[in-house]
């Protein structure tokens, strides 16, 4: 990990080692969810596996009670630092009844919770970076001062929503970050084949902004990145582009089978560079994990994901009559 | 009761629900300073300023798609495609996205958001400033789509429009603006949307039309009254969801249909409208029903001949009123 240390950017020692819990959640309900699947328990999966730096460290970059999120379908640890928990999860998982994102209708990772503010998601990718730009704009004609982050893979950046999301916003100086979480795959085709010039940041000069790249198996720098976003986007001072670079741990969804398309010894390689190991070794470091309280940690959110599953599963289906809920025409 | 063109009306309920409703707000292409390319939008930009009468970039999806999350957020945008072959672009926002936002979210989300185009032919607009695109959205469930021929209706259906929690397509045929007037009552007033009109009250036959074609059926009915065919003319008004009770009734009350519209005969409105009349008046029927729509071809020529081939008229309707009524 870089040289930055948390204190300088106004981090407490409590605040790292929240950080670093939401991001072992994630990472551990993200694993259960395999093992459900795997098991035949639960149809789908969708990981968030060597991206939960980015999303940890971007959601503590902004003000859980005013800012809004249009995440997309990997930004589990997002999610939970904005409220939703290992139970909702869960919910979702099994598409119960109680699935707080869509009544057990959606697929898992498509999140959307009013409560926190986070605007409901669909399958298409990037459609969600134009609904960005239209909360800030909304906030703007109400004075409000709130920032919204919408988030895609570096595969989805090539998308005409995603270019017109950022003219829009950049023509109107709005406060929209704009994080692209680039973990080198597009399902199957490499970054080579999928972004021309291979830097998805450098677009931003185009639409008048500043454009960062940023190493997103380090909380800290996507902390800060997204922290000076926030300011500027608060100022008034418009949009940030910021491309944060991990890596997809795991095969893009648990139908996909990744040893067709990449070597196990990269996938080695990148899993020295996880953000979970980084994180705690620096956490370690700094005396502010030590060995007893890792355990502890490590047992309670053991405790979480237990319990959760065991909710969830347990769980009551919706009604087959709710097929008709919410239909008008 | 004053009487005003078909666009007044746009502009009329647009300025009063604008007026009533701080969350009421404008976008598209040329909306602003010019008022729009048709000036459906003239004055707004001038009495509410550029925020709430937004000139875009020259961005389809991103009309729509910033309109999607305004509202989800609680205003209440009326989106202008200026022309509806525009459409195209946002139709991933609209069918994947608006149509979907309450579903999905298990009635958590809602999309409260008017999305007006101008459609069809007979202004010279060639193929790509003539279509009508209305069967592109017909069938998605999710949907309102509402396309009035009068300048009444079109003022109580686009206020009705504005304060539906839903999304509404509102769809408005470019050339009735400046071709059809009629009287508009001063006080607020709303149209309930799915429902209806008995336009005209007959016997023989029965015309179900909506938009410009409307205009046309009622001009034959009048021509044809003086041969002793009296026709019954029911506008749909609103195509999703249908108004079953009054298509029914309206088929019934003669028991011959004819169906018109300018969109292509293939998977038309009338194709669904005719299998509801099969399904649920059939022992009414004293003849099969019969369509008269655009002809299945890519779309409408430039040349006035070919322009002219593809638009329905007056005549082309009193035929097909004539050989149902002879059935």
């Amino acid at each position: 990990m870089s040289e930055l240390n948390h204190r300088e950017l106004g981090l407490t020692d409590e605040q790292v080692l929240e950080m670093y819990r939401y991001m072992l959640l994630a990472r551990k309900i993200d694993e259960r969810m395999w093992l459900l699947n795997r098991a035949g328990k639960i149809p789908f999966v969708i990981s968030c596996q060597g991206q939960e730096a980015i999303q940890v460290g971007a959601a503590f970059a902004l003000d859980r009670n005013k800012d809004w999120l249009c995440p997309y379908y990997r930004d589990l640890g997002m999610v939970l630092v904005f409220g939703q928990t290992a139970k909702d999860q869960m919910l979702s998982a099994f598409a119960k009844a109680g699935d707080p994102n869509s009544g057990g209708r959606q697929m898992p990772g498509h999140y959307g919770d009013k409560r926190y503010r986070i605007l409901t998601g669909s399958s298409p990718v990037t459609t969600q970076v134009l609904h960005a730009v239209g909360i800030a704009y909304a906030g703007r004609l109400d004075g409000a001062d709130h920032v919204v982050l919408t988030s895609c893979g570096e595969g989805s950046s090539n998308q005409g929503d995603w270019h017109e999301a950022c003219n829009f916003a950049g023509v109107h100086k709005l406060p929209v970050i704009f994080m692209v979480e680039n973990n080198k795959y597009a399902i199957s085709v490499p970054l080579a084949k999928q972004v021309a010039g291979g830097e998805v940041w450098k677009r931003a000069q185009g639409y008048g902004f500043p454009g960062v790249k940023v190493d997103g198996n380090n909380p800290l720098a996507v902390y800060q990145a997204v922290k000076e976003a926030v300011e500027r986007g608060r100022k008034g001072e418009g949009p940030t582009l910021i491309e944060a670079v991990s890596y997809r741990l795991v095969p893009h969804s648990s139908d996909d089978d990744d040893r067709s398309y990449r070597t196990r010894e990269e996938v080695e390689e990148e899993k020295k560079k996880d953000s979970i190991l980084v994180f705690r070794n620096y956490l370690a470091e700094h005396g502010i994990l030590t060995e007893e309280s890792e355990q502890e940690l490590t047992k309670s959110i053991a405790k979480e994901v237990d319990e959760a599953t065991e909710y969830a599963e347990k769980a009551a289906y919706p009604d087959p009559k709710d097929t008709y809920k919410h239909v008008y025409a | 009761m004053p009487v005003i063109s078909y666009i007044d009306a746009v502009t009329q309920a647009l300025q009063e629900e604008m007026k009533r409703d701080s969350r009421v707000f404008v976008l598209g292409e040329d909306v602003g300073v010019r008022g729009g390319v048709f000036r459906a939008t003239a004055g707004l930009y001038e009495e509410f300023g550029p925020e709430r009468v937004l000139d875009t970039p020259l961005t389809e999806s991103a009309i729509v798609g910033v309109s999607i999350g305004a509202a989800a957020y609680g205003k209440r945008p009326v989106a202008e495609i200026q022309f509806a072959d525009f459409i195209m672009p946002a139709v991933n926002q609209i069918v994947s996205e608006a149509a979907k936002i309450r579903y999905r979210s298990n009635g958590d989300w809602t999309c409260p958001l008017v999305i007006r185009a101008p459609y069809g032919g007979g202004v010279h607009g060639a193929l790509y400033h003539s279509q009508s695109v209305e069967k592109m959205f017909n069938g998605v469930p999710g949907l309102k789509i509402v396309m009035p021929s009068t300048p009444y209706d079109v003022k109580g259906l686009l206020k009705a429009a504005i304060r539906d929690e839903d999304p509404v397509l509102f769809f408005e045929h470019k050339r009735c603006y400046r071709l059809i007037k009629g009287e508009v009552p001063v006080e607020d007033y709303t149209l309930p949307i799915g429902k209806a009109d008995v336009k005209r009250e007959g016997d023989d036959v029965t015309v179900i039309s909506y938009g410009l074609t409307l205009h046309f059926a009622l001009q034959a009915a009048e021509m044809l009254e003086k041969e002793g065919i009296s026709v019954h003319v029911l506008d749909l008004r609103t195509i999703l969801p249908l108004d079953k009770e009054a298509i029914i009734e309206a088929a019934a009350k003669t028991g011959k249909v004819l169906i018109v519209h300018e969109d292509n005969l293939t998977g038309g409105v009338g194709g669904e409208v005719a299998a509801l009349i099969a399904q649920e008046a059939f022992f009414e029927l004293d003849a099969p029903v019969q369509r008269l729509c655009g002809p299945d071809v890519p779309a409408m020529p430039y040349s006035p001949t070919m322009e002219k081939e593809f638009m329905l008229n007056p005549e082309k309707i009193a035929n097909a009123i004539r050989e149902l009524a002879e059935f």
